[in-house]
C-alpha cells in the first residue's frame, strides 16, 4: 500500500513529462495558424507564454509552475489561465461524472444482481442478451440515438445544453448505460459461482429466505470483481465524457480539451490530462484500500 | 488446448462473413456514381437510395459500405498488432522471475488506471505530420493519403494489449506448473525451448478468443476517435466519422435520421456479432 502511495507522485511526472514532450515536440507552434505575424511579436509572445530557450529549460520552468499549483496561461483563449479555465468547466465534467458512476453502479448491481438469482430462466437469458447489447452501443451511438428518441421524436427531454437536472438525464444515461452492461455481466457470473459455494449452501439450510441469502450473504463476497472495476470504469467514465459532452453541448473539461488539441493549446491540454490523471489516481487508491477492507472483512 | 466450434458461434460467424464480404464487394458492385456528389441532398430512404443521402447528395449504403472498409481494417490489424505485444508481454511477464514479473504487472495496472485513449489522441495529432512529411520525401503516395490510418492502427494496437497480456501470463504461469514442463526441464530443454514448445503452443486457444474481444474494442476505439474528428478524415470515412456527421443531422430543424440510424446499425450488428463469437468460444474453452 505504502509502495503504491510512492508511486503515484512518479507516474504523475512520467504523465507529465510525456504529455510536454508530445506536445512541444511536435511540428507546428501555437501561434502557427494565424496571420503571420512580426517576429518581434512572435519573440514577445512566446516569451510571455514561456515557450522560448532550450526546450529542458522549459520542461524545467514548467514544472516548476506545476509545484507552485500553476496550470498557466491558455495560448488560444488569451489572458485566460488554465486554472480559471478548469475551475469553471471541471465542476461540470464532475457533476456529470458521478451522476453516470452511480447510475451505472446501481443500474448494474441490479441487473447482476436479478439475473443471477434466476439461473437458466428466460428473465437471466434475456437481462444477458440486454447487458451484451448495451456493451455493444458505445456512447457515440447511443447518445445521438437517445437524442433521436426522446429529445426529437418523444420530445420529453431537451437535446443538450446545462443548468437544469432534465438536462442531466439523457448525458448521464449515455454515459452509464455500457459501464453498467460491464458490472451487471461481472457481477452476475461471480455471482452464480458464489451461489454454488458451501457457506450460501449452509445459510439457505439454515431456513434464510432467497432474498436474504443473496443479498446479505452471497453479495458480499461477489461483489469483489466489481470493486476492482471501478477504477477501469472511472478511467472510462472520463474518456467517455468526453466524447458526451460533445454531443450534448456540455460546457465541460472535454470539449476544452479537443479544442485544446485542435488548436495546439499545450499547457491547457497538459492541464485537462494532469487533473484527469491525478483525479482518476486518487479514486484508484481509495478503491484499492476499500477492496483491502472489504476483503480482509470476508477472509477473517 | 483444441476449440471445437461451438454452435452458438455459427450466427455471428456467418453475419461477420457477410459483413466483411459486403464491404469489399458491395462498393465495386455499385454503380461508381453512387459515391459522387448528387442532387438529391439528404433524401429519405427509397428504392434507388436504401439508406437515403447525404448533405452532397451521396448514397449512404455506399459510403457506409466503404466506411467499414476502414473501420474493419483498423479493428483488425490494430487487434493483430496488440495482440502481439499483449502475448510477448504476457508471455515473458509469465515466464520470467518474479521481481520481473512483479514490476511488468505493475506497469500494466498503472496503464489501466490511466486514460489511455487521451494519450493516443495527442500522440496520433503529434505524429500525424511527420509521418506525411517523411512519406512525401520518399514519394510513397498511399501513405501521404491515408497516413492518419496506419497511425491509428499502429496507436490502438500499442493501448488495447493490457487484457491480453493479463490472460496471457496468467495462463503462461498455470502452464509453467504442469509437471510436462517439469519433465521438459529435467530433460535439459532450455528456457526458450520450453517457450516456444510447451507453452506457446497452449496458448493458441485462450489468445484466439481474446482477439475476437479485441478487435471490438478497436473498432470502438477508432469510431471514437474519428467521431470527435481527431481519428479519420474527410475525403475518407469510417463508421465513426459517419456516425458523427448522422450526429449532427439530427436536430429539431432537420431530421435526417437514416444518416444516424443505418451506421448505428450496421456498427451495432457488427460488434454485436464480435462479442458473441468471443463469448460463445471463451465458453467451449472454458468447458
Amino acid at each position: 500500500m505504502l509502495r503504491r502511495i510512492v508511486s503515484m507522485p512518479v507516474v504523475l511526472l512520467c504523465v507529465i513529462t510525456i504529455t510536454f514532450f508530445l506536445i512541444r515536440l511536435s511540428p507546428g507552434g501555437p501561434f502557427d495558424s494565424e496571420r503571420k505575424i512580426p517576429p518581434a511579436i512572435e519573440k514577445q509572445l512566446l516569451s510571455k507564454y514561456k515557450l522560448d530557450g532550450p526546450i529542458l529549460d522549459q520542461y524545467r520552468g514548467y514544472l516548476g509552475d506545476l509545484l507552485h499549483g500553476d496550470l498557466r496561461l491558455s495560448t488560444k483563449y488569451r489572458n485566460r489561465s488554465v486554472n480559471e479555465i478548469l475551475a469553471q468547466t471541471l465542476p461540470v465534467t464532475l457533476i456529470l461524472g458521478a451522476t453516470a458512476f452511480i447510475l451505472a453502479l446501481v443500474g448494474g448491481i441490479w441487473l447482476g444482481t436479478f439475473a443471477a438469482a434466476r439461473p437458466r430462466s428466460t428473465s437471466e437469458w434475456l437481462a444477458l442478451s440486454l447487458t451484451l447489447l448495451a456493451i455493444s452501443l458505445p456512447s457515440f451511438v447511443l447518445g445521438p440515438l437517445l437524442i433521436l428518441v426522446f429529445a426529437i421524436k418523444l420530445s420529453w427531454l431537451p437535446v443538450g445544453g446545462w443548468g437544469d437536472p432534465t438536462q442531466l438525464l439523457l448525458p448521464a444515461l449515455t454515459l452509464a448505460i455500457p459501464c453498467a452492461a460491464v458490472i451487471a455481466r461481472l457481477l452476475h457470473d461471480s455471482l452464480r459461482e458464489t451461489l454454488a459455494e458451501d457457506f450460501v449452501r449452509t445459510a439457505r439450510a439454515k431456513g434464510l429466505s432467497d432474498s436474504t441469502v443473496v443479498l446479505r450473504h452471497a453479495l458480499r463476497v461477489a461483489i469483489l470483481p466489481v470493486i476492482s472495476y471501478l477504477g477501469p470504469l472511472a478511467a472510462n467514465l472520463l474518456t467517455g465524457s468526453i466524447v458526451v459532452e460533445t454531443i450534448f453541448h456540455v460546457p465541460g473539461a472535454g470539449g476544452f480539451f479537443v479544442n485544446s488539441i485542435l488548436n495546439r493549446d499545450g499547457f491547457l491540454l497538459g492541464g485537462v490530462v494532469i487533473v484527469y490523471c491525478v483525479l482518476l489516481m486518487i479514486f484508484n487508491l481509495i478503491v484499492d484500500i476499500s477492496y483491502r477492507i472489504l476483503d480482509r472483512r470476508i477472509q477473517g | 488446448m483444441k476449440v471445437d466450434f461451438p454452435r452458438q458461434a455459427l450466427l455471428p460467424s456467418l453475419v461477420l462473413t457477410l459483413m466483411t464480404l459486403l464491404v469489399i464487394i458491395g462498393p465495386l458492385l455499385m454503380a461508381p456514381s453512387s459515391g459522387l456528389p448528387g442532387e438529391a441532398s439528404y433524401a429519405a430512404p427509397s428504392f434507388a437510395h436504401p439508406c437515403g443521402t447525404d448533405l452532397n447528395g451521396r448514397d449512404m449504403l455506399f459510403r457506409i459500405l466503404e466506411g467499414g472498409r476502414v473501420s474493419l481494417l483498423v479493428g483488425i490489424c490494430g487487434a493483430a498488432i496488440s495482440l502481439l505485444i499483449g502475448t510477448s508481454y504476457g508471455l515473458i511477464a509469465g515466464s520470467a522471475r518474479d521481481a520481473i514479473d512483479n514490476v511488468m504487472m505493475r506497469v500494466v495496472d498503472i496503464l489501466y488506471s490511466v486514460p489511455r485513449l487521451i494519450f493516443i489522441l495527442i500522440l496520433i495529432n503529434a505524429f500525424n505530420e511527420r509521418l506525411q512529411q517523411c512519406a512525401s520525401s520518399h514519394g510513397w503516395d498511399w501513405l501521404v493519403s491515408s497516413s492518419r490510418i496506419v497511425i491509428l492502427i499502429i496507436s490502438l494496437g500499442l493501448i488495447e494489449w493490457l487484457t491480453m497480456a493479463r490472460i496471457v501470463r496468467g495462463q503462461t504461469l498455470s502452464i509453467k506448473g504442469r509437471s510436462y514442463v517439469a519433465a521438459a526441464k529435467v530433460l535439459g530443454e532450455g528456457y526458450w525451448t520450453i517457450l516456444s514448445r510447451h507453452i506457446f503452443p497452449n496458448l493458441a486457444g485462450i489468445v484466439l478468443v481474446y482477439l475476437t474481444l479485441a478487435i471490438p474494442s478497436v473498432i470502438i476505439d477508432e469510431a471514437f476517435l474519428s467521431f470527435l474528428g481527431l481519428g479519420v478524415q474527410a475525403p475518407q470515412s469510417s463508421w465513426g466519422s459517419l456516425l458523427a456527421e448522422g450526429a449532427t443531422s439530427i436536430n429539431p430543424l432537420r431530421n435526417a435520421w437514416w444518416m444516424l440510424l443505418f451506421p448505428s446499425l450496421v456498427m451495432l450488428a457488427t460488434l454485436l456479432s464480435l462479442y458473441n463469437l468471443g463469448e460463445a468460444l471463451r465458453r467451449s474453452l472454458q468447458a
